[in-house]
């Protein structure tokens, strides 16, 4: 393997600044997004005090919540990775330094912006030179959220946030490219990420803004909304486990003929799914089907890569208890096998009937982008930062702390939602008044605010103890070992 | 070719996306190809007119001082206007726009949803939803007053006491009898919804009084 190679010349190819830098506006826009989160908690609850302020109004800072999850927190905690993670996979620099600090502050700008358009672009809504263009050239023109969801960035950002991504495509591509000979599995993943994510986010974005109305508007819709975790974050998210697990653990994955099958299973049919997020709207039929029988499909290859990843661990799975980057890993997996099983139930057209528009889904939603991505990168995180600043955590209680917080707290987050929604999804279909579904459902979302705010304290915990780490005493040798 | 560049490059990453956009957004595009967009104005109706005159009877002084005359044209722009603000104030996660086949929706709620109703300027990006903590929006035209609106915009637990939806205070100049123009517009969109059916206004026990049979 080449990594061993690749650690040594390692430092003089990565900036580890920009690592650095990008996780820690990741963790700043995600402890935001958490507010936002815990802000629509509490007005589902009516004690929302907050309310009936503008500027605060839950249903803008929902949409932050969601944003600046997926492009605050997940891509700057991706971009800080694959600065790390590329250079040392290819032994080449990333196409240019300067580029590279050009992305860190546009993506930062691009961020801002959505979230300052979200949060104050409503209220200049209602100006007239806005009504005059939305007319004159038969656009939306909203100056807030787009009608997109996940993709709420305002549409005048939409521009400058491809051309981020294409510039992103370009930086990483380049080493890649340069790369001779096979490539390792994370390569793989990451080479079919850089092109998703930009198609992803152009065909969302663009077609349903500017060309497609109503039902097509609706298929493309579900395909961006869909694309957008199974070609954007899944990818990213598992070649950093390609890459870490088996650094960490000193030894190589399992089987090579199986990370084939998921990488190949996982470009087949996953960007096939879309529809299944609008399953009984008057899109066609016979497209809700093929878009549950391919999710369907996506279950059988997860669970060939879970069984990959469970066998490289097998015979070290006391390391899943010591080691915390190892234990944020194969946590985040056990979420990613349930979220998938449960993936490949509520698809049907059975469970659908019941659990559509309930909570169900959002509970899902939750496991999924809190239980495996984020804790993912936690993970990612827990293990670079010591190497990052040449020193170990400043507390390995405050680690734990943050471990079982946030994995508790997303657990009963997520049991807790579902459970909502079968309640939901019958209060509804027996015909009761809709008051029965609100009032019956106040103690599942008193539970999910506890819930949040224990994921919250996780959080807590994380940055408090990033912050002593960062700023101790710088210890007698710099460079520590990235020992595990 | 399955650990190549070129392969991973070409064939998973833009083959297998092509082929996804081919089948899954291609086709609807073409299968509705002959149902032309509707623009905002040709979605105006007589049953929308009667309820932005009503409310400009209702509120004369607003609606004077925001939107004028109670024309058709201006009821075009209160509903680009209002939709503008369900989208941007985030009303659509947590109300849907379609009656599901199922699940006694179109009991609830009216007639299922129809690809047709959703051909006009008013649905791109279209407003489906994938959430409702509030009842469905697409057959809410007309079941209620607007004074109904206005109050329940202003301060939901007042008409509505169980429900968890935020007051919207900035949609009015102070008091839910004096709304602005977003507040005017938001009301006007709303009351647009399903106002196309034969169903209008739908409630429980709908019939046809006109049917011969």
């Amino acid at each position: 393997m080449s990594q061993t190679v690749a650690t040594t010349r390692g430092e003089e190819l990565v900036e580890l600044k920009l690592v650095k830098l990008h996780f820690l506006a990741a963790i700043i826009y995600l402890g935001l997004a958490m507010l936002g989160g815990l802000l629509m908690a509490f007005q589902l609850v009516s004690w929302n005090g907050l309310n009936g302020i503008e500027l605060l109004a839950p249903g803008r800072w929902r949409m932050v919540h969601t944003n600046g999850v997926a492009y605050g927190f997940l891509a700057n905690a991706f971009l800080g990775a694959l600065y790390w993670v590329v250079p040392r996979l290819t032994l080449h620099r990333v196409y240019s330094r300067a580029l590279s600090w050009f992305i860190f502050w546009a993506w930062q700008a691009i961020v801002i912006l959505t979230v300052l358009g979200i949060v104050v672009g409503p209220s200049l809504q209602a100006a007239d030179w806005v009504q005059e263009l939305a007319k004159r050239w038969n656009l939306p023109m909203s100056l807030g959220a787009q009608g997109l969801e996940w993709g709420e960035t305002p549409f005048w950002i939409d521009p400058v946030a491809l051309l981020g991504l294409f510039l992103v495509a370009v930086n990483f591509m380049a080493p890649v490219l340069k790369n001779k000979g096979p490539l390792y599995v994370t390569l793989w993943y990451f080479l079919a990420a850089f092109v998703w994510t930009f198609l992803t986010y152009a065909m969302g974005n663009l077609l349903s803004e500017y060309y497609l109305t109503g039902t097509s508007s609706g298929a493309v819709t579900g395909l961006f909304i869909h694309d957008l975790v199974g070609l954007f974050v899944t990818p990213l998210g598992w070649g950093l486990m390609y890459y870490f697990v088996p650094i960490i653990l000193k030894k190589p994955i399992w089987s090579h003929g199986l990370s084939l099958v998921g990488f190949w299973g996982l470009a087949f049919f996953y960007p096939l799914t879309g529809i299944h997020h609008f399953l009984y709207t008057p899109i066609p039929m016979f497209l809700q089907y093929g878009a549950v029988i391919s999710t369907i499909a996506v279950e059988f290859v997860v669970t060939t890569v879970i069984i990959n990843f469970l066998a490289t661990v097998w015979g070290e799975g006391r390391r899943v208890y010591t080691n915390l980057p190892i234990r944020w890993f194969y946590t985040g997996m056990l979420f990613y096998f349930l979220t998938c099983l449960q993936c490949a139930l509520q698809v049907t057209l059975t469970f659908q009937k019941l659990i559509h528009f309930t909570d169900w889904v959002v509970g899902h939603a939750h496991l999924v982008m809190f239980g495996v991505f984020s804790l993912w990168l936690f993970g990612v995180m827990t293990y670079l930062f010591p190497v990052l600043l040449g020193r170990p955590w400043y507390s390995r209680r405050l680690a734990e702390w943050h471990f079982w917080l946030s994995a508790a707290g997303v657990f009963v987050m997520a049991g807790d939602l579902i459970l909502a929604g079968v309640f939901q999804g019958y209060w509804w279909a027996s015909l009761q008044p809709w008051d029965v579904s609100i009032t019956g459902s106040h103690p599942f979302w008193v539970l999910r605010i506890f819930a949040g705010l224990a994921m919250f304290g996780g959080f807590l915990c994380f940055v408090w103890n990033l912050y002593k780490t960062w700023c101790e005493p710088a210890p007698a040798q710099a460079t520590a070992p990235a020992a595990a | 070719m399955f650990e190549t560049k070129g392969g991973v490059l070409f064939i998973a990453g833009l083959g297998f996306f092509a082929l996804a956009f081919l089948s899954n957004a291609v086709v609807p595009v073409l299968m509705y190809k002959d149902l032309p967009e509707q623009p905002v104005e040709e979605l105006v109706n007589s049953r929308i007119m009667y309820q932005f005159e009503d409310l400009a009877r209702r509120y004369p002084e607003q609606f004077k001082k925001y939107v004028g005359d109670p024309t058709e044209e201006n009821c075009a722009k209160l509903m680009r206007l209002g939709r503008q603000i369900y989208i941007g104030e985030g009303c659509w996660h947590c109300h849907s726009q379609f009656i599901r086949p199922v699940s006694n929706e179109s009991k609830r709620w009216g007639p299922v949803a129809d690809s047709s109703e959703y051909q006009n300027a008013l649905q791109r990006p279209v407003m489906f939803g994938t959430r409702r903590v509030g009842p469905d929006l697409s057959r809410e035209g007309g079941r209620h007053a607007n004074d109904w609106h206005a109050v329940h915009f202003f301060n939901p637990p007042v008409v509505s006491p169980d429900s968890p939806m935020p007051a919207y205070p900035w949609f009015f100049d102070g008091s839910p009898d004096k709304p602005n123009l977003r507040g005017l517009a938001i009301i006007t969109y709303v009351q647009w919804l399903g106002s196309w059916l034969k169903e209008y206004p739908y409630y429980e026990q709908w019939e046809d009084i006109n049917r011969e049979d």
